[in-house]
């Protein structure tokens, strides 16, 4: 084990999902770069927020506003700390990483002008491409795409030939959904300030496993969503340095967001709020500072060590079955915990349809990453990707259902 | 009673023999090796059905009065579950796959399928048998 305090017995208690039985049996839950399952101290928070000080925050001058208030601006000071930003309204809070991604977009990406160039990479996830696309089209910018190697890493000769004056913004997730690769971003965000050029990084599937420290990284924005790392779903932040959200116009109008309302003008409010239009999320909030906490009572290192024990056994253990071909890198060390993965002349649908039947979760299909499947000329991957809650005794289950399953389609 | 439900009741009484999933399924993998191949002129992008996570062609021709359906899937549990399908709706008229109650897929424990998630391609195969048998029917009359 990688750490005498982590007892993994006592963790799994914390899910009450854990328990429950699929289709007949224990269910192995291994769609966890999908949304992660939520412990009983973040359930309770939410049950705790319903029960006992819902009400509207920033506005009531009543007790239960205030208390919902406070709690909801103390969940941002965590996750301010937690990604060491350097001031809490450098914090957004969003629906998500996708809410995350659209509000730069059209709110930075309207400063885009014809002529400029954005570079996207070819692992990102569809809802770090087609905001921008969609920006492009509007501004005249152009896309240009950093191309993927076959071991699933960026090809950065390309990048570092291709980053210019003209680049203007740069995105790139932290970690591949689809292949778990770990993208170099601290090489990309350091070339692209030299350039001129500001950075987004969609951490999504970085969140679960690698704690971010913002002002290390120098990044400029970085997007994050609660339901990846044992919060609610519906809830994310947006981090932005103050400079740059200052500059950037309202992405959302309403409620919230504004500082005086006529029909003739209105001035908005300072930030956060400038781009926290309507009631937000309030228990979500609340519940990912919660998941913060719970992540960080494990503590993150803990977490991405035994992660990448589950990895390495069962990259290992998945050799055992006839035809299997990995994708991404081969090194367990340069990704995240997630096995992306085919067994030749099997369709990946079939295999989750049938693991399903023996109470296996997994992801099947493009995982919202075409430019991946495309480049390997495939249809989709079955996906597991594990968690700290995950067990090598569920890894010794799912192979043993693969077996079963490529026997039962072969 | 129609043709259509006889056909389903079929279905229905040889499911019922199995005894577990695993029987079902492999039942169902078998079918789909049995599916009759479309022909290849048939597999083009036009005939492939949106929704679906695994790429499934469906091609119809009218014969006469009825339609003659042909499929094929690049996964073998959703060829199967075409070849289902194609048993119970093909070589029948428009008027009567356009009337037809699917109430067999429930009997026959496909109802998981049914489910409208992304990944399930059964929803939008049957939506697509019933706008074949909708476009010619308004052929025919």
């Amino acid at each position: 084990m990688a750490n005498a305090t982590f007892d993994i017995e006592k963790v799994r208690k914390d899910f009450p999902i854990l328990q429950r039985k699929v289709n007949g049996k224990d269910l192995v839950y291994f769609d966890n770069a999908a949304t992660s399952q939520t412990p009983k101290q973040v359930i309770d928070s939410i049950v705790d927020y319903y029960e006992n000080y819902n009400a509207n925050i920033h506005r009531g001058v009543h007790s239960l506003s205030q208390e919902a208030t406070d709690a909801y601006e103390q969940a941002r000071i965590k996750i301010q700390k937690h990604f060491n930003a350097q001031k809490p309204h450098e914090i957004i809070f969003t629906s998500g990483t996708t809410h995350a991604i659209n509000l730069v977009a059209n709110s930075y990406g309207s400063f885009l002008k014809p002529g400029d160039e954005v570079l996207v990479s070819a692992l990102e996830h569809h809802s770090n491409i087609v905001p921008w696309q969609m920006m492009c089209e509007k501004t005249g910018a152009q896309m240009k795409v950093i191309p993927m190697l076959n071991n699933g890493q960026l090809d950065m000769n390309f990048f570092h030939k291709e980053v210019s004056s003209k680049t203007k913004m740069v995105f790139v997730n932290h970690v591949s959904n689809a292949l778990g690769t770990i993208n170099p971003i601290e090489e990309i965000i350091a070339t692209a300030h030299a350039h001129g050029a500001k950075v987004l990084v969609d951490g999504a599937q970085s969140a679960p496993h690698i704690q971010a420290d913002v002002q290390e990284l120098d990044v400029d924005f970085y997007t994050v969503s609660a339901h990846k790392i044992c919060g609610p779903t519906g809830v994310g932040i947006l981090y932005g340095k103050e400079e740059l959200l200052e500059q950037m116009p309202p992405y959302q109008g309403g409620g919230e967001m504004i500082a005086e309302v006529s029909f003739e003008k209105t001035t908005y409010a300072g930030l956060p709020h400038k781009f926290e239009a309507g009631t937000p999320n309030i228990a979500g909030g609340i519940a990912f500072g919660v998941a913060l906490d719970y992540m960080h009572s494990i503590g993150f290192n803990v977490i991405n060590a035994y992660e990448n024990e589950l990895l390495t056994y069962a990259t290992e253990r998945i050799k055992e079955v006839n035809g299997v071909i990995i994708y991404g890198p081969e090194n367990p060390k340069d990704k995240t915990a997630v096995l992306s993965f085919n067994v030749e002349g099997l369709h990946a649908y079939d295999i989750g349809t049938i693991l399903d039947q023996m109470g296996i979760a997994l992801r099947t299909g493009h995982h919202c990453a075409q430019p991946i499947m495309d480049y390997y000329q495939i249809p989709g991957t079955a996906r597991a990707s594990f968690s700290f809650y995950n067990t090598k005794k569920e890894i010794d289950s799912f192979i043993e259902a693969l077996k079963k399953a490529v026997s039962m389609l072969s | 009673m129609s043709k259509i439900e006889e056909k389903q009741e079929e279905i229905v009484d040889e499911f019922s023999m199995f005894e577990d999933w695993m029987q079902r399924y492999e039942y169902m993998i078998e079918l789909g090796k049995t599916l009759p191949q479309i022909d290849e002129q048939h597999k083009t992008d036009e005939n492939i059905i949106k929704g679906c996570q695994s790429r499934v062609w469906l091609h119809a021709d009218l014969e006469g009065d009825k339609i003659k359906f042909s499929a094929d899937s690049d996964a073998i549990i959703t060829k199967g579950i075409i070849a289902i399908l194609i048993r119970v709706f093909s070589e029948q008229t428009p008027k009567d796959i356009l009337e037809a109650d699917l109430k067999f897929i429930d009997e026959i424990g496909l109802k998981d399928h049914l489910s409208p998630t992304r990944a399930n391609g059964l929803v939008s195969m049957i939506k697509q048998l019933k706008n074949y048998a909708l476009a010619y029917q308004a052929k025919l009359n």
